[in-house]
């Protein structure tokens, strides 16, 4: 059994390893993730949710270029130029899945309809603001997709990310510095070093990796409201 | 106007696009491209077009050839910066296109709006970000709305995978995605279908495009194209 202590406000702490790699955390949200939702996975990291989801966890991924019940990515004679996610890349279909026109696919999220969606982020405020659409620096060429629409339109919005930059500045600030892509929308933030719950009443510790709840709350700047 | 004329070429199909005509172009990436239309319009020779699709061009053909031949003047979209689209790029850093960044879905329903004679509409989608600065803004219920208006086109070029000889359209897999919208909301509606058949070949349960909103139909060679881990 690996050293895991559960603090007296409830935080799981693992305290003998490192920091998740990215699909370690990919597994965690899995983990999480209700059966039977309707889950739409952003692109990029959060696609690596999908190979995560338990056999029988019956969740149905909805991708937004018009699809539900997306299957895994298509390998060779599979291929079908027609049949691809939002990311542009080959995909397969899974017995039940629909097609839908563009128009469908966002009013199905803008409509409350799906039940959960996980987006990377360059920023979220302890309000639950995210900023993951445009690095606001002059000469970047900024594209939405349909992060906005996401980002306001699922029940409850996951963010995927590292809480670090490669610079070593927290990614779950006080308040977002970058263009914001929704407003008070995120509910739940997952990271290499720890998963928070974004509350009314502020931003919770649920789980650690690498280091306890009190020594990750010491480097976060404020932002992590005490139980 | 009236009922869709059936064409035997895309040069046909493209012919009195008009310079500074505001053309829906469908498609996702590759998925649902109308390729064809799109290298008969760069023979057509409009220029000075706003051009109205969920990308930028990727790779050299499709939409990034129109934007190579140095064809359009605006583009909205909503994802424009891409592994493969360095002929976008290129022309925005050099100011030769303007870009309007539009959420996705407010790019469907402000297209979907146009094409059922809605106004405006207000969407919660950009509360509170730069794309909804200087829009009008409502709160309803408790829950804060931006307006949007209609995105109405001149022409839409889509392809879809089979007509019938009236027009009415069925489309294949994540290939339909703009297309359906960008039909309804077009004045002259052009359509590329990989197959014709004959009226009545279409289970009407089936059909996803009535005829009502498709002016005109091509036929081509199916020619594919698939990105390989593109974003």
């Amino acid at each position: 059994m690996s050293m895991v202590t559960s603090t007296a406000t409830g935080v799981v702490e693992h305290v003998d390893r490192g920091p998740l790699s990215i699909d370690e955390l990919a597994a965690v949200i899995a983990r999480d993730i209700p059966e039977g939702s309707y889950v739409n996975l952003g692109i990029g990291q959060p696609t690596r949710i999908a190979d995560h989801l338990p056999e029988g966890s019956g969740v149905v991924l909805h991708t937004e270029n018009g699809m539900l019940n997306m299957g895994p990515a298509a390998v060779g004679d599979e291929i079908d130029p027609d049949l691809t996610n939002a990311g542009k890349v080959p995909v397969t279909e899974l017995p039940g899945a629909a097609f839908f026109h563009q128009a469908d696919s966002f009013a199905m999220m803008r409509g409350g309809h799906l039940d959960v969606c996980v987006l990377g982020a360059y920023q979220v405020s302890a309000g639950g603001d995210l900023a993951n659409w445009h690095t606001g620096r002059p000469g970047d060429i900024p594209a939405v997709g349909g992060a906005m629409d996401l980002a306001i339109g699922a029940k409850d919005v996951y963010v995927m990310m590292t809480l670090f930059s490669r610079t070593g500045e927290p990614k779950l600030v006080p308040c977002c510095t970058y263009p914001l892509t929704g407003r008070r929308c995120v509910s739940r933030v997952y990271t290499d070093h720890a998963t928070f719950d974004v509350t009314p009443d502020g931003v919770r510790i649920r789980e650690t990796w690498g280091g306890t709840a009190a020594e990750l709350a010491a480097r976060l700047d404020g932002v992590v409201t005490a139980r | 106007m009236g009922r869709a004329q059936l064409l035997d070429t895309c040069d046909e199909a493209v012919a009195g696009i008009e310079d500074g005509s505001t053309v829906l172009v469908g498609g996702f990436g590759f998925a649902g491209m109308p390729f064809d239309l799109v290298d008969a319009l760069i023979r057509q020779g409009a220029k000075d077009l706003t051009i109205v699709s969920n990308n930028a061009g990727n790779g050299e053909v499709g939409l990034a050839a129109l934007l190579r031949a140095g064809r359009v003047r605006k583009v909205l979209c909503s994802f424009p910066r891409q592994a493969d689209s360095h002929v976008f790029d290129g022309l925005y850093r050099a100011g030769r296109v303007e870009l309007e960044v539009v959420p996705q879905g407010n790019l469907a329903e402000r297209m979907r709006a146009a094409g059922a004679g809605i106004g405006a509409f207000f969407c919660p989608t950009g509360v509170g970000t730069p794309l909804a600065e200087g829009k009008e803004t409502r709160t309803i219920d408790g829950r804060d709305y931006v307006l949007e208006y209609p995105i109405r086109g001149d022409y839409a070029l889509i392809a879809a995978h089979r007509a019938d000889a009236m027009g009415n359209l069925v489309y294949r897999k994540t290939a339909r995605n703009f297309g359906p919208v960008m039909a309804t909301a077009a004045g002259t509606t052009i359509v590329q279908v990989n197959a014709v058949v004959a009226v009545g070949g279409l289970h009407p349960e089936a059909v996803v495009t009535p005829s009502i909103y498709v002016d005109r139909i091509v036929p081509v060679e199916a020619r594919h194209y698939t990105v390989q881990g593109a974003r």
